[in-house]
């Protein structure tokens, strides 16, 4: 296509009114016919791939979206397994100028090929529903901390983890922290401001809890600093992975935990923030996308991103100015799911006026992992490659520090630059409330 | 609270990123806010100003066309004698004072298109040629016709049409879109003064005839070890191999515009040096990577210049403050309307393929602050029958007043504070006179500079 031949765009000149034909067997699911017709083969989103771009064996964003959809209506055309190989990093969404809902149709064509074509015995399923389900099996690991840490660590536990179920072997499991988020949450006896006009439902999903519980420290402390109430509702994974794992079930199951849980924080006066931005691209984006539940559409439209919020409720910049933190320099990489919700600068703009503090950022390359797609043998290679060029601009910049809101790609960043990483919560908390 | 700055662009495309680029020159604060990529990822990253002279000057469009020969799929037009009367402009900046009023040129003046053109000049640097002369510069293009041009990305210099080497033209099995032999036949037809072959190859290390054009630059980037035929071998040493034995004593190599992204530069030098002869590419069609480089120059700058870019959601909505200023924008952050509050706005969404203009069954429209948009009432006079015709959706878009503010059903100011730029104008038609590039550069940089202006006092 050419500038001669451009799309008419939306219905100049000359469309019909769309007539609804029926996608899927069930009367009740989705039906994404209007969004493939939108697609008018541009491939801007093929060229904003970053898996297409390392592997030549993956056809693309265009075919996994628009064009398998249109195969798909003429009957018993089966979901092609490439789907496996898509990373679900968004970034096709995020490219596509003509609204063509990109990752939604990935993540229904995965799931469906996961529920239809895939064996439920292989070592592959199996493997994948440990990843997907992560936040089932770190409980026990969380228990034991230690042990696990030290069998996990072991090389024979990761030359098993390799033979027998297929994860990546040179990839350190994520240490369990010794004490949960929520069991510290407990301990301290629960919120420690009372606000009925300001209050947070905080999400801290699987990972600050049972690995990271220093960003849920940080964040309570912040909030806590600025007056605000934080409630910590019971929860369950927010379903990033099982998404990512065409485990449309199990993540619907934890969906609905997850949305009245949230949904009554919410009629109690308070927003939910999460301060990983996966978590919340789930919450706003593919909650809505996916499931029909009872107050899905009031949790998307009340959920904010931690720094989000601040900057939007509070006057941040004026509570920063003159605050300082002696951290020095980071190299700061945007996830790719904050980028879709708008977020790719808002750390390096915040922490600018922190004194001592000084944020760059490494540019628009994808870390790679997504999650748990790094984790498997047979992507390991593709998701390091994906992570080269980030990789590379993390050493230009000076410090051995990084910084980043999502937690497995800061496992990406750190196993390919063996940088320390940070996230922004932890040097707002050292700005405003200082360590302890 | 909103989030707060001096200048406001909405729109990343070329449009949008020149206009904060020049804002952020006279000291403001600026934040560009981006939804969807821009329309550069189409472009050919040739930056035409006016290749043919406006429609409604050439006998209402049917003069060029005449004499032009057929519009061939890159949009430019295949014809004997490039220089024929109403055909390619020698010179663009002589047809600009013969625009008719209502033209975004018209509307800035030839002064500021020439500023604007430096302004490119200085922030593109050595990425980009063309800037020592007045006159177009001839391109050739992958279907094998020529283009004219004002500004060229440096990988396209040693191609032009202008040149007397003779060049040989390579192909590859797995990119169809270009086909090289045919390509070099429709160029001598068309009377270039050289003589020039093409040959078809395959690509080392790519097998499937649906790569992407990333997966090609990526492999020639990291000069990945590829499979050469004769065992594994660096992309660009097997590439060079398999290109020499085709040389027969031309000067220069041209190819698919795929000689790498980030390391585009290492690339072409080490083909040069490998094969000692220029190397040159040939601008083709969608997705296009110099496209893409232009717009990695474009957001380099943006964050070397302080501009805060923020993407991925779209600017939805507007608050006034009671009078004809804009106090506020809101930006839907999936399902959540955020504030966002300038001085100065700059609307830069682009035109009907950027989505800056929509249209419905009935109506034509500006979807964010709903600036009047002309067009007739029957939406069966929005097009004409024959498909390369005088269309008049191609020229839909804002009516503004030289100061580039958008202009009411009465041609009264919509906003005190807001300016429009790029493709989102109306009156002209930027497939028929090539000006796509020219025009959002122009007014970009007219809107980004004025705005920039006025809130720096
Ligand atoms: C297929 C094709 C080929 C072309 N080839 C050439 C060529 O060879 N040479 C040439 O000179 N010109 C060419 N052009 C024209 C040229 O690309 C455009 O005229 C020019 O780049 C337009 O720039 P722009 O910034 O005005 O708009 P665009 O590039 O369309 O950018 C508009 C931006 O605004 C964003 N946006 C839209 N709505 C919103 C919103 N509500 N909130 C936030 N952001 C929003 C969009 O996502 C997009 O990023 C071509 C155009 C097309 C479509
Ligand atoms: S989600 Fe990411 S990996 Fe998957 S198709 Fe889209 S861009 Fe490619
Ligand atoms: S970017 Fe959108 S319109 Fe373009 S090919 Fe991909 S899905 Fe289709």
């Amino acid at each position: 296509m050419s500038d001669a031949q451009r799309p008419t765009d939306d219905h100049v000149p000359g469309d019909d009114e769309f007539e609804p034909v029926q996608v899927f067997p069930e009367a009740e699911e989705m039906d994404l016919r209007p969004g493939a017709d939108n697609c008018y083969k541009c491939s801007t989103c093929d060229t904003n791939c970053p898996v297409a771009e390392v592997d030549e064996e993956f056809p693309g964003p265009k075919f996994q979206g628009p064009e398998q959809w249109r195969l798909k209506r003429q009957e018993d055309h089966d979901i092609d397994d490439s789907v496996l190989k898509c990373s679900n990093c968004m970034r096709c969404d995020h490219a596509c100028p003509s609204e063509v809902p990109l990752s939604q149709m990935h993540n229904t064509a995965r799931g469906e090929y996961v529920e239809r074509q895939m064996n439920k015995f292989s070592r592959e399923y199996v493997r994948n529903r440990i990843l997907a389900n992560y936040g089932t099996f770190a409980p026990l690991g969380a228990m034991f901390p230690r042990l696990a840490n030290f069998v996990m660590g072991l090389s024979i536990t990761r030359w098993l983890g390799e033979k027998t179920l297929g994860f990546a072997g040179d990839r350190e499991f994520p240490e369990f922290a010794t004490q949960t988020f929520r069991s510290w949450w407990a301990e301290r006896g629960g919120a420690q401001v009372e606000n009925p006009d300001k209050r947070i439902a905080y999400f801290h999903g699987c990972y600050s809890n049972y690995n990271t519980p220093e960003v849920g420290k940080a964040l309570v402390r912040v909030f806590e600093h600025l007056g605000y109430e934080i409630m910590v509702p019971k929860q369950r994974c927010s379903g990033t992975p099982m998404y990512a794992n065409g485990m449309l079930q199990d993540a619907k199951r934890a969906a609905e935990v997850n949305v009245p849980e949230l949904a009554a924080a919410i009629d109690d006066g308070a927003d939910v923030i999460a301060s990983c931005t996966s978590c919340s691209m789930s919450l706003r984006q593919e909650y809505p996308e996916l499931f029909d539940i009872d107050g899905v559409e009031d949790v998307s439209e009340n959920t904010w991103e931690a720094l989000e919020y601040l900057r939007v409720h509070e006057d941040l910049e004026t509570e920063l100015e003159g605050t300082s933190a002696d951290l020095g320099e980071f190299a700061y990489h945007a996830p790719c799911h904050a980028r879709n919700q708008g977020l790719d600068g808002q750390a390096v703009e915040v922490l600018a006026t922190i004194d001592g503090v000084e944020a760059h950022d490494v540019g628009d390359s994808c870390s790679g992992i997504s999650g748990t797609y790094g984790w498997k043998e047979e992507h390991y290679e593709t998701s390091m490659k994906i992570g080269e060029e980030m990789f590379e601009h993390m050493e230009q910049v000076d410090g051995e520090a990084g910084l980043t809101e999502c937690p497995t790609c800061a496992m990406q960043m750190e196993h390919g630059t063996g940088y320390e990483i940070t996230h922004p919560l932890e040097v707002l908390e050292a700005a405003l409330v200082g360590t302890e | 609270m909103a989030i707060e700055d001096d200048v406001l662009v909405i729109g990343g495309g070329l449009a949008g990123a020149t206009a904060a680029l020049a804002a952020a020159e006279r000291d403001a604060q600026v934040r560009l806010i981006s939804y969807k990529q821009s329309t550069l990822r189409h472009a050919s990253g040739l930056i035409d100003v006016l290749g043919y002279p406006s429609a409604d000057l050439a006998a209402s469009g049917e003069a060029a066309r005449a004499d032009g020969g057929e519009r061939t799929d890159d949009g430019s037009r295949s014809t004997a004698d490039p220089r024929s009367a109403g055909g390619p402009l020698a010179d663009p900046f002589e047809a600009l004072s013969d625009l008719p009023e209502g033209h975004p040129y018209e509307r800035v003046g030839a002064d500021a298109v020439r500023e604007a053109l430096l302004f490119f000049d200085s922030v593109a640097g050595d990425a980009y040629r063309g800037g020592h002369t007045d006159a177009n510069a001839l391109v050739p293009t992958h279907g094998g016709t020529v283009k004219p041009t004002a500004r060229y990305p440096a990988a396209v210099a040693p191609g032009l049409a202008s040149d007397r080497r003779d060049a040989l033209l390579v192909g590859f099995e797995t990119l169809p879109d270009f086909d090289a032999p045919l390509s070099a036949g429709h160029l001598e037809a068309a009377g270039v003064p050289f003589r020039t072959r093409g040959v078809t190859l395959r690509f080392p290390g790519i097998e499937r005839d649906d790569a992407k054009v990333t997966r090609y630059a990526h492999l020639l980037d990291r000069n990945e070890a590829v499979d050469s035929g004769a065992g594994d071998a660096p992309a660009r040493t097997a590439l060079a191999e398999a290109v020499r034995p085709h040389l027969d004593g031309e000067g220069r190599v041209g190819f698919p515009p795929i000689l790498g992204d980030d390391n585009h530069d290492v690339v072409r030098r080490d083909l040069e040096e490998r094969l000692g002869v220029e190397v040159f590419e040939v601008p083709s069609g969608p997705p296009s990577l110099p496209g893409m480089r232009l717009e990695d120059l474009l957001y380099d700058a943006m964050a070397d210049a302080g501009v805060r870019v923020t993407t991925g959601v779209p600017v939805v909505d507007y608050e006034a403050d009671g009078g004809d200023r804009i106090d506020r924008v809101l930006v839907d952050r999936k399902g959540r309307d955020v504030p966002y509050r300038a001085d100065q706005y700059v609307l830069a969404t682009g035109g009907l393929v950027g989505k800056g203009v929509r249209s419905e069954r009935d109506r034509v429209f500006e979807p964010i602050f709903d600036c009047h948009v002309a067009h007739a009432a029957d939406r069966y006079d929005w097009f004409v029958d024959d498909a390369f015709g005088d269309h008049p959706f191609a020229r839909f878009g804002l009516a503004v007043d030289r100061d580039l503010r958008p202009l009411d059903a009465d041609d009264d100011r919509e906003f005190e504070n807001l300016r429009a730029a790029g493709a989102v104008l109306g009156g002209y038609d930027f497939a028929a006179e090539k000006s796509g590039s020219g025009v959002s550069l122009a007014t970009g940089y007219v809107a980004g500079r004025r705005a920039g202006e006025e809130v720096s006092g």
